[in-house]
């Protein structure tokens, strides 16, 4: 028995309607990168779900360490002043 | 000095999941969590795919194309359900084909229900309504599973498989509402399935071995005696408009818990049958083995296909 089905793993995402952007709903297995996107039909989009489907291969994706959370998000917590909510305008006013 | 970095790494995991925080592929995880998601997800998986038989088994007999239409489309999900489950498995760094293999040469299990025949065609609306029933319960609390993969597969099917239960119980009702030889047709599959589908919820709690450590690290929500207590009480006012008798002479209403009590399962069929004493065990292996087999030139044709049109930095996986 083969080991390994040999085949590329891609990450299908889909835009569930026009004006949303597309969305990660999991991978697949296929030979190519059309194989891939009718799989993805038939694998993700059985009830109308999508009107569009990327399908990438998993090793080109390039992802952030988790390790590295610290140093790369939390910079901007001490920036407050970048959210509205961090100035005093009169109550009253519409602003 | 490991072991010490390695128990405050898992102090961190268990305070994560206690905050209900979600484990994500990627994040440090201890190895038997590891493990014991690939067992669960994978037995899952494993699930959906042999759960395709039973019911396969009635596709070319269906009374009618709106029925044939149906079961082609419930058995096709039941395929995708299985795809959605290996890939959140794979994402533990867990090979397909290695899976496929511990499911072909019995390494891993599957849920026992689907080593029971589907003798008739009311045997279609039991699965829908029973088995379907009781695995919406099951898995309507893992959607709050501590691994996201796993949740988010859990969030996807559950939405599909309440189509299931509603034609299985549609289906049903017709049976029991048209003429006597129906009705009793409907009965009869009832009383078969009954039984099996409380088993579908596992050992009681306090011989359920792997439960506790389950339930700590919050893979299991809900335990197996809650889950069955659940699906009673969802389902005797079901049976009730269905014009079918739950086949157990115990089952009553109990004012003083709020919950239905109800007769002994008997779990050395229960035992019998995971053990791989049921009536289809065989069947279904077989028949799974041989579908795997008879698909090799198809798999073979794409891997050659691969090989020449793939750029070779997009590797196999």
């Amino acid at each position: 028995m083969t080991q390994s089905s040999g085949l590329p793993l891609w990450e299908i995402f889909v835009r569930s309607r026009r004006g949303m952007s597309h969305i990660h709903v999991g991978s697949l297995h296929a030979a190519d990168w059309e194989m891939a996107v009718q799989n993805a039909r038939d694998l993700y989009t059985r009830r109308g779900e999508g009107v569009s489907i990327w399908a990438v291969a998993a090793t080109e994706i390039h992802a952030s360490d988790p390790d590295d959370k610290g140093p790369l998000f939390d910079p901007p917590a001490d920036k407050v002043y970048r959210h509205p909510t961090f100035y005093e305008v009169p109550e009253d006013l519409k602003l | 000095m490991e072991q010490m970095v390695d128990d405050s790494l898992e102090d961190a995991f268990q305070h994560r999941i206690d905050a209900e925080v979600k484990i994500e592929p990627r994040d440090w995880m201890p190895e038997r969590y590891r493990a014991s998601l690939v067992r669960q997800i994978a037995q899952h998986a494993h699930s959906e795919i042999i759960g395709m038989q039973p019911e396969g088994n009635w596709i070319t007999r269906a009374p009618s194309l709106r029925r044939k239409a149906i079961l082609l489309a419930k058995v096709q999900d039941e395929a995708g359900h299985g795809l959605y489950l290996y890939s959140a498995a794979e994402t533990l760094g867990v090979d397909r084909e290695a899976l496929v293999d511990m499911l072909q040469t019995g390494r891993q299990k599957y849920s026992s229900i689907f080593n029971y025949p589907t003798l008739s065609w009311a045997d279609v609306g039991s699965i829908g309504w029973l088995v379907d029933g009781a695995a919406i319960t099951n898995q309507l609390a893992l959607t709050h599973t501590s691994y996201g993969p796993y949740a988010r597969a859990m969030v996807k099917i559950c939405r599909e498989e309440s189509f299931h239960q509603r034609q299985g119980f549609e289906l049903l009702w017709h049976l029991s509402h048209g003429t006597e030889a129906q009705h009793e047709m409907a009965q009869e599959s009832v009383n078969r399935w009954w039984w099996p589908s409380l088993m579908m919820f596992g050992p009681p709690d306090h011989s359920s071995p792997n439960s506790e450590q389950s339930m700590r690290w919050g893979i299991k929500r809900v335990s197996n005696d809650e889950l069955r207590r659940r699906f009673v009480d969802m389902t005797v006012p079901q049976a009730r408009a269905l014009g079918v008798l739950l086949p157990d002479p115990e089952l009553r209403w109990n004012e003083s818990t709020g919950h239905h009590d109800f007769g002994p399962i008997n779990w050395d069929e229960f035992h019998r049958v995971v053990g791989g004493d049921g009536p289809c065990n065989a069947e279904r292996l077989t028949r799974r083995r041989r579908a795997h087999e008879e698909g090799e030139w198809v798999r073979e044709a794409a891997r050659s296909w691969a090989t020449r049109h793939v750029p070779a930095r997009i590797e196999a996986a």
